[in-house]
C-alpha cells in the first residue's frame, strides 16, 4: 500500500493535518492509519459518553461522506508496529506495509499508570478511547461506590459524572490540590468545595500505598493508612505519548517526540504533532502540551508544511491553556501561573475568583473560576505579547471587556 | 454548494455607540431586553476613541469548530454560517478558545455558549441600525453564480496596473455570456487589447473595432444582421467616455431615439484616458487634464462635466442606468435588465471608471475611490425606463463631503477651497435635480408602447 501522505491518528491533530493538506493539494493521495475501530472521535468527549450526555454513536468528528468527499483513506483497526525512515515505510502489526513519500506521527497519548502494589491483580479502568468510556459507564451501572485515582481533568470529569450518577465517589490524589496543573490553591479549593458538597470524598496529598481484591470490588490502602473499598476503580494518573512503535527509527524522542517550530522531527520526510509531540514551549524548554487547542494548531502547522504551503504559520510556542466545567460552573486556565518577576493579583468573591499574572506589562497568564473570560482573546494576548501597560488597571478590573476591546482593535 | 457567504459588516466610523443592535439582537435570540444576551457587542475602546466590536465572523476556516470534541459546531457548506447544536454541545468551553474575536461566549444566562447565527440571513442587528454602521453585504453570492462561468477575456489584456475597466469588462461578458458580439471603438478598452486574434487573444466571442464616431449605428446594423439570419445575440458596446459623449455621440443619440435593440456601455474615466489623457465633456470642473492644465491663466477644466446619462433618459429609449464597480451587485442586477431590454430595445449604462493612471491615485485606491464617488454623492446610481421615471438604487443620505472624494486624487490636488465649495454646491444640485426627476416618474402618464 502507498499513500503520498500518510498520517498515523484520526483525531483532532491527524484531521487538522489532512484539512490543511487538502487546501494545498487536493489531488496527492492521503492516508490515515488508525488504531482504532471507530471513526474519528475527540479524547475530550470521553467524559460526557461516560455520563451520557454524549451517545457514543453520535460523537465522530468525520464521517464515510466526508472522506470520500476529500478523497481520504480512512483505515481503522491499522495498529502501527514500526517505521522505517530509510525505506519511507510503516509497518502495522498485521504485517501490512505502507509505503509514504510525507508521515505524520500523530499517535496522541496512553494512560500512564502508577507503581502501586497490587494494581496489576485487580479489575481497574482507564478512559483514553471510545471502548474504554463505554466500558466505564457499563461498569458504573453496576457499580455503589468508585475510587478515582488521579485529581486531573480526566479524573475529575470522571468522579463529577459517577457522582451525578448517584455512586458514592472517592478521589485520591497525590498533589496537595486538584487540578494542580492548571489551577491556584484558592481555584482549586473552590473546585474542590463543589465536589465535597456533592459527595465526593476529596483525598488530597496522598496516594495508594497498596491495592487489593475485595469481592467484587477494590481495597485500597493509602500512604497514610486510610483504607478506601470501591466497587470500580479508575486510574486516571496522566497520559504518556504512544512513541513506543518508534523504537529503532532514528526518530528522536525525549517525553515525546521532539519536534521544531513546523513539527518536523530530526528524520527527514517525518513529522509528529499533537499530544505526541515534544515542541517549543512560548516561554522556553520544549514540552509536550497535551491539549486540543494544541493539537489543532499543531496539526495545522504540520500539514501545511508537509505539503508545502507558502502560507505556513511556525507553531508560536506551546502555552498551557484549558476551560474546564464542573457542576454547573466554569473554570478557564490560559498560560502559567508566576515565576520570578511576574506581578500577580488575585481578587475573588461570590464563588468566583480571578488569578492575573502580568510580566513587563504583558499577561503571562490567567485563570478564573465562574468569571468568564475569552479564552482566546486570553491566549492571543499573551503570544503577540500585547503591551497592557497603558490599560493595566482595567485590564485586572475588567479582563473580559478589556481583551475584548483590545483585540477588536488588533484586527482594525 | 456555495464557497463565498454573505457577511455582517462594521462600519466603526459611523456608529454612535447607541446599542440599539445588541438590544434587537437580545430581543431576537432571548425574547429579553438583557444586553448580555446579544450576541453582537459594541464597546467603548479601551483607551478613549471606538468603538469597538465582539462578534462571530463566521471564519471560513474556524478553529472553533476544529476545537469543538463533539461535533457540536459546525461551518455549514450552504449558508457559511458556523452552526452550533445544542443537543450535541458538552459545555467544554474549548470552542471559546479557539476565537481571538470573542465570537463565541459563555452565557451564564443560559448555561452554555451562544453566537451569532446571522438570523438565517435577515441579522435583526442590521434592520436597527439606523446610522449605517452594520451592513449585511451578500455581494459574495455574485462569485458563487459567476466564479465557475466562462471569462470572455483571454489572460493578458495589458490595462494599467490598478484598472477597473477590465474588472468591469470581465464581469460584465461573464453575466453577457458567449451568445454575443461586441463593438469597441477606440480608446482603453480596444488599448488594452480586447480586440484580438480569433480568440486566441483578446474578447473570446466575436469583436469588432468600431470607428469613433459610428459605434451604437454599425452595432445596430451588426444586431439587424443577425437577427435576419435568425440568431439571438446580445449586441453590446463597450465604449469610453469620448466614444459616447464626444465624437461618438450623435450615433449614440440616433440609436438611442430609435431604440435600436443594443446594449450600450459607457466606461466613463472622465477623459481621453488611452490617448494622454486629454479632456472629455463628461470631464468634471476642476480636473487636470493635458489639454485642461494647471498653471498661471487656468486651474483644471473650467467647465461643468455634461450629465450624460441624464441626457441619455431625455431620448425615451428602453432602459437607462448608472453604476459603479464598488457595487457590484448594484451593477449586476442592471446588467440582467440591460441585457432583456436589449432584445427588443435600447439599453444604456453608464459606469463611472476612476483611472489610477490618468487620475493619479496608487492602483491600490481604485475600488475605494469609485466607493467614496458613491459615498460623497459624487456620482449617484439610479436607474430610469420610459415606464417608471428615474429612481434612486443606492440612495446615501448622509453623504460625505466632496472633499473626502477629491483629496483621494491627485488630478484634483490643485483645487482651491473655493473650487472644493463650488464642487460640493454643484454635487448638490445635481442631486437636487436628480430627486425631482424621482418625483417626476409618479406625475408621468404610460407611454404608448406602439
Amino acid at each position: 500500500m502507498q499513500s503520498k501522505y500518510l498520517i498515523i491518528g484520526s483525531s483532532h491533530t491527524a484531521l487538522e493535518a489532512a484539512t490543511a493538506i487538502r487546501i494545498i493539494d487536493t489531488g496527492g493521495t492521503l492516508t490515515l492509519l488508525t488504531r482504532d475501530a471507530h471513526l474519528p472521535y475527540s479524547p475530550t468527549i470521553l467524559p460526557y459518553v461516560v455520563s451520557g450526555r454524549a451517545q457514543p454513536d453520535n460523537v465522530t468528528l468525520r464521517d464515510a461522506g466526508y472522506f470520500r468527499a476529500n478523497s481520504i483513506v480512512f483505515v481503522p483497526g491499522a495498529d502501527v508496529a514500526s517505521v522505517d525512515p530509510t525505506q519511507l515505510t510503516v509497518r502495522l502489526a498485521s504485517g501490512e506495509i505502507w509505503q509514504y513519500e510525507r508521515l505524520l506521527i500523530a499517535t496522541g497519548a496512553a494512560p500512564s499508570l502508577p507503581s502501586v502494589r497490587g494494581l496489576n491483580d485487580v479489575r481497574f479502568h482507564v478512559l483514553r478511547s471510545l471502548d474504554d468510556a463505554v466500558a466505564l459507564r457499563q461498569a458504573m451501572q453496576r457499580a455503589k461506590s468508585a475510587l478515582v485515582l488521579g485529581a486531573g481533568l480526566i479524573g475529575m470529569h470522571a468522579a463529577e459524572n459517577m457522582a451525578k450518577a448517584g455512586i458514592k465517589v472517592s478521589v485520591v490524589e497525590l498533589q496537595p490540590f486538584a487540578l494542580s496543573a492548571y489551577f491556584q490553591p484558592k481555584a482549586s479549593a473552590i473546585i474542590e468545595r463543589a465536589f465535597t458538597e456533592h459527595g465526593v470524598r476529596m483525598l488530597m496529598g496522598r496516594t495508594f500505598a497498596s491495592i487489593a481484591r475485595a469481592g467484587e470490588g477494590i481495597a485500597a490502602k493509602l500512604d497514610d493508612g486510610t483504607t478506601v473499598d470501591a466497587d470500580l476503580l479508575l486510574v486516571c494518573t496522566g497520559v504518556r505519548p504512544n512513541i513506543g512503535f518508534l523504537n529503532g527509527s532514528g526518530v528522536e524522542t525525549d517525553a515525546g517526540i521532539l519536534v521544531d517550530d513546523r513539527m518536523r522531527t530530526n528524520v527527514a520526510n517525518v513529522w509528529a504533532a499533537g499530544d505526541v509531540a515534544q515542541a517549543h514551549g512560548f516561554w522556553g524548554d520544549k514540552v509536550v502540551n497535551g491539549i486540543l487547542p494544541n493539537a489543532v494548531e499543531q496539526g495545522r502547522t504540520a500539514g501545511a508544511d508537509m505539503a508545502n504551503d507558502a502560507g505556513v504559520q511556525p507553531f508560536p510556542g506551546a502555552v498551557p491553556l484549558n476551560t474546564y466545567s464542573f457542576f454547573g460552573q466554569q473554570a478557564i486556565s490560559v498560560g502559567h501561573s508566576g515565576g520570578p518577576g511576574s506581578e500577580v493579583t488575585e481578587a475573588g468573591s461570590d464563588g468566583g475568583y480571578r488569578h492575573i499574572v502580568l510580566k513587563d506589562g504583558r499577561l503571562v497568564g490567567i485563570s478564573t473560576i465562574n468569571d468568564f473570560v475569552d479564552a482566546g482573546i486570553m491566549w492571543q494576548l499573551i503570544l503577540r505579547r500585547t503591551d497592557l501597560s497603558a490599560v493595566k488597571e482595567q485590564f485586572i478590573a475588567n479582563p473580559q471587556l478589556t481583551g475584548r476591546q483590545l483585540m477588536s482593535q488588533h484586527w482594525r | 454548494m456555495a464557497s463565498c457567504f454573505p457577511t455582517l459588516q462594521f462600519h466603526a466610523e459611523r456608529c454612535d455607540g447607541c446599542y440599539d443592535c445588541m438590544t434587537a439582537c437580545a430581543q431576537a435570540k432571548s425574547g429579553t431586553a438583557n444586553l448580555a444576551q446579544s450576541r453582537i457587542r459594541i464597546m467603548p475602546a479601551a483607551n478613549g476613541g471606538g468603538p469597538e466590536l465582539a462578534l462571530c465572523r463566521q471564519c471560513a476556516d474556524p478553529i472553533c469548530v476544529a476545537n469543538c470534541p463533539s461535533g457540536a459546531l459546525v461551518k455549514n457548506a450552504d449558508t457559511g454560517v458556523i452552526d452550533w447544536a445544542g443537543s450535541k454541545c458538552v459545555n467544554c468551553l474549548l470552542c471559546t478558545a479557539g476565537c481571538s474575536y470573542a465570537g463565541i461566549v459563555y452565557d451564564a444566562e443560559v448555561g452554555h455558549v451562544t453566537k451569532c447565527d446571522s438570523c438565517d440571513g435577515e441579522p435583526a442587528c442590521v434592520k436597527v441600525c439606523t446610522k449605517g454602521a452594520l451592513e449585511y453585504r451578500t455581494e459574495a453570492g455574485i462569485f458563487n453564480e459567476y466564479a465557475d462561468k466562462e471569462d470572455l477575456f483571454c489572460r493578458g489584456l495589458a490595462a494599467c496596473h490598478g484598472c477597473n475597466s477590465e474588472l468591469l469588462i470581465r464581469h460584465t461578458m461573464r453575466k453577457v455570456g458567449p451568445d454575443s458580439v461586441v463593438a469597441a471603438p477606440p480608446g482603453c478598452i480596444p488599448g488594452m487589447g480586447t480586440v484580438g486574434y480569433n480568440g486566441q487573444t483578446g474578447a473570446k466571442v466575436p469583436i469588432f473595432h468600431s470607428l469613433l464616431t459610428n459605434t451604437a449605428t454599425m452595432l445596430a446594423g451588426v444586431k439587424m444582421q443577425y437577427n435576419r439570419v435568425g440568431r439571438n445575440v446580445t449586441a453590446i458596446a463597450l465604449a469610453g467616455d469620448g466614444g459616447t459623449s464626444d465624437a461618438g455621440f450623435q450615433s449614440v443619440s440616433g440609436a438611442a431615439e430609435r431604440n435600436d435593440p443594443i446594449l450600450f456601455i459607457c466606461v466613463d474615466n472622465e477623459g481621453y484616458m488611452n490617448t494622454g489623457m486629454q479632456s472629455s465633456g463628461v470631464t468634471p470642473y476642476g480636473s487636470w487634464t493635458s489639454t485642461t492644465p494647471v498653471g498661471g491663466a487656468m486651474q483644471g477644466k473650467r467647465t461643468e462635466a455634461k450629465n450624460l446619462p441624464v441626457i441619455m433618459t431625455m431620448h425615451n429609449c428602453s432602459y437607462v442606468a448608472t453604476a459603479s464597480t464598488a457595487y457590484l451587485e448594484d451593477y449586476y442586477a442592471k446588467l440582467a435588465k440591460a441585457i432583456e431590454v436589449s432584445k427588443t430595445g435600447m439599453a444604456y449604462l453608464h459606469v463611472y471608471a476612476p483611472c489610477p493612471t490618468g487620475w493619479r491615485f496608487p492602483s491600490s485606491m481604485t475600488t475605494e475611490v469609485c466607493r467614496m464617488q458613491v459615498r460623497t454623492n459624487f456620482i449617484a446610481l439610479w436607474e430610469y425606463d420610459p415606464t417608471n421615471g428615474l429612481r434612486f438604487t443606492h440612495p446615501v443620505e448622509r453623504p460625505e463631503p466632496v472633499a473626502n472624494y477629491l483629496k483621494l486624487i491627485g488630478k484634483y490636488r490643485h483645487l482651491s477651497e473655493e473650487q472644493i465649495a463650488h464642487i460640493q454646491r454643484t454635487v448638490d444640485e445635481k442631486i437636487g435635480y436628480l430627486r425631482q426627476l424621482t418625483q417626476m416618474a409618479t406625475a408621468r402618464g404610460v407611454p404608448l408602447t406602439s
